[in-house]
């Protein structure tokens, strides 16, 4: 579903050096594999999982996504398998707030070339618990129902590949757990291959496979 | 969801912001409407009225403006007088062979602040005041010749003095109502114009016969003979070959002698006689001869069209200025809704796409407000008609739709688009990655 190799990424740093940040030898996730990335903070992990979705691009290497090695799509098409392929959830859900719970699921349906399915839109929703709030705008939600929003979003196109980055960590603790189980559960029943980030070891625990950044940067990447 | 939802969808966020700019848009898009419509229908009506039907209008030497806007226009100061003589050379004189009709006029008269036109029946009777139009009685008839002491009242004077078929009323001397004019014999309405959406509408008309027998009207004797002896003899003869008509008065119609016209209204019998015709006659030392469309022509080019192109200027320039207002509005917006760009980024958007988001709310912005703008400017016209056509006799019509209100389609989806342009650059180049991780 996802392989990565030779993965190299650095910025620009204000005094004009390159600071490397990524230097990932080889990733590989199965067809509905779902997998906890663990990492320090500023490790790096954002800047991989937004590589993987081709929203930023990599100083070299490859991203095989279903097949298709993004980093040498133009960007159009990159957009596309963004698009098609791949679901995000953010750690601060990023709903829009002029949108309601059932328009941002929408609006992720807007952006494909797929026709727009209200039906599957209101069964995502119904699934993540939110039947009753379907017309609510994001800022009448609690923050775990703006997560579940997002998480139902994320799904709204068929994604093969979810990646949720740090998706609990502005959720608070009694709704985390229902977070997870939410996200583990549609990508286990829709075959969804899934990359969680996080830095909550009582969430990576419940994965059958942990990976540390750390483990296949490079030393020079850790060093810093 | 497509892109105009998501485009009224922000444009709804700002709903404040976004109302007043496009309320400003509005109000330009409306003044330009008014301007074209009020510009078209004043050239038009202007225009279309410059001869009422004449070639020629005849009168003493002095401002040609002037004499074509007392004449055909019943406005601006009134004019000398010329000679009753000068109207036989047109009708059995020298002249006759260049002109099919030679209506005489006498201005100088007013009842109740509409002025009074003292000419012959014909004038109304038979003048085809524009193509294929004749003046129309809305009740009675036209004077007839015979009929010394009738008038017709235009139908905005009619409205005006409240004078009907059957009534009397006594002009006074003088165009305007100083109270010093004095009181003439009465005249009796005999008919009441239609509205002919020409200047006549204003004005009231009476029996050239009649007028001169009203006090002060006639030139004293001594005068004429001095001056006239020539003109006298031939309108005696003139006298003779209506005598059977004489008999059937019981006054005396004035002497010719004692005559004067304001002007002469000609109909040209060819094209050639209209240019000839001036030239004879301007070579002459009593009168002049002017051609009303030329100079109405010439007011519209030298004064009328500049005024009113640069009130169209200033009025696009309102618009252009509401145009910058909603970029202003949407670029300020931008800075807030970075994330929201880059989340429909990061959901599979194309930089072009959300460029477009930002367009279309640039153009909705703009067409709603034009479209507004466009009632608002009918609207007011449609309001402001009856007063229009209450001060000036000019009607505006039903719908005064002018083609160049069309161009305001094309002309407002550019503007928005530039105006767009800006803030939809910024959209293109959000960098998503960075615009993401940015505390919201
Ligand atoms: N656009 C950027 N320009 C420069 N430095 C960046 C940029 N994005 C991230 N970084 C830096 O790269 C490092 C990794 O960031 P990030 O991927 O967000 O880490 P994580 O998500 O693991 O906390 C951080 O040190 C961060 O400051
Ligand atoms: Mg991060």
């Amino acid at each position: 579903m996802l392989t990565i190799t030779d993965l190299k990424k650095s910025f620009q740093e204000p005094g004009g050096e390159r600071l490397p940040i990524l230097d990932v030898r080889s990733f590989h996730l199965d067809p509905g594999e779902q997998v906890a990335l663990v990492g320090r903070s500023g490790s790096g992990k954002t800047t991989l999982l937004h590589i993987i979705a081709g929203i930023s691009t990599p100083d070299s290497g490859k991203v095989v996504v279903d097949g298709r090695d993004i980093t040498r799509l133009p960007e159009p098409l990159r957009d596309r398998v963004r698009a098609e392929k791949i679901g995000y959830v953010f750690q601060t859900f990023n709903l829009l707030p002029g949108f309601t719970a059932l328009e941002n699921v929408m609006l992720g349906m807007s952006f494909t070339q797929g026709k727009k399915d209200e039906p599957r839109a209101r069964n995502l929703l119904e699934r993540v618990g939110l039947a009753h709030r379907l017309k609510h705008k994001p800022t009448t939600l609690s923050v775990g129902e703006q997560q579940r929003v997002a998480v139902a979003r994320s799904l709204a196109n068929r994604p093969k590949l979810l990646l949720a980055d740090e998706p609990t960590a502005s959720v608070d603790a009694k709704h985390q757990q229902q977070i997870i189980d939410l996200i583990r559960s549609t990508c286990r029943e829709d075959g969804v291959s899934l990359l969680l980030v996080t830095h909550a070891s009582e969430i990576a625990s419940q994965f059958d496979r942990v990976d540390h950044l750390e483990d296949f940067n490079t030393q020079e990447a850790n060093a810093r | 969801m497509n892109l105009f939802t998501i485009a009224w969808r922000s444009i709804q966020q700002r709903a404040l912001a976004s109302a007043l700019t496009g309320f400003s848009m509005a109000l330009g898009v409306a003044l330009v409407v008014a301007v074209l419509v009020v510009h078209n229908v004043v050239a038009d009506s202007f225009q279309r009225n410059a001869g009422l039907g004449y070639d020629i209008i005849v009168g003493a030497k002095g401002g040609k403006l002037q004499l074509v806007l007392n004449t055909v226009y019943h406005l601006s100061t009134p004019v000398e007088n010329i000679p009753y003589s000068l109207l036989k050379e047109f009708t059995e004189g020298q002249y006759k062979p260049y002109v099919t009709k030679a209506i005489p006029y006498c201005l100088g008269d007013q009842y109740e602040g509409q002025r009074v036109v003292a000419t012959v029946a014909d004038f109304l009777g038979e003048t085809e005041y524009a193509r294929g139009r004749r003046y129309e009685f809305a009740s009675g008839r036209n004077f007839t010749p015979d009929g010394d002491f009738e008038g017709v009242v235009g139908a905005l004077a009619a409205h005006r003095t409240g004078l009907k078929v059957g009534d009397t009323f006594s002009p006074t001397h003088g165009v305007r109502d100083d109270g010093q004019g004095h009181k003439h014999e009465p005249f009796k309405v005999v008919g009441i114009l239609a509205p002919s959406g020409t200047p006549n509408d204003r004005a009231i008309f009476v029996n050239i016969e009649g007028f001169y027998l009203q006090a002060n009207h006639a030139k004293p004797v001594e005068e004429a003979k001095d001056h006239h002896d020539a003109p006298k003899t031939e309108g005696m003869k003139h006298d003779h070959d209506h005598d059977d008509h004489e008999h059937e008065h019981e006054h005396e119609r004035l002497p010719e002698n004692q005559r004067e016209l304001t002007a002469i209204l000609l109909q040209t019998s060819t094209p050639a006689a209209g240019i000839l015709l001036p030239n004879k006659i301007n070579e002459g030392p009593i009168a002049q001869a002017v051609l009303p469309i030329r100079e109405i022509r010439g007011l519209f080019d030298v004064i009328v069209e500049p005024i009113q192109m640069l009130l169209l200027a200033l009025t696009v320039l309102i618009v252009i200025v509401s145009g910058i207002g909603i970029m202003v509005s949407i670029y300020n917006s931008m800075n807030d809704r970075r994330r929201e760009i880059a989340v429909m980024r990061a959901l599979g958007a194309r930089r072009s796409t959300v460029m477009s988001i930002v367009l279309i709310e640039s153009i909705v912005l703009s067409m709603a407000g034009g479209v507004s703008g466009w009632l608002l400017g009918h609207g007011m016209i449609a309001l402001m008609s009856p007063m229009i056509a209450d001060r000036t006799g000019v009607s505006l019509g039903l719908a005064p739709f002018v083609a160049w209100e069309l161009a305001l389609i094309p002309g407002l989806v550019l503007l928005a688009t530039l105006a767009g342009y800006l803030p939809a650059l910024t959209a293109y180049r959000t960098d998503v990655a960075r615009a993401l991780v940015a505390s919201p």
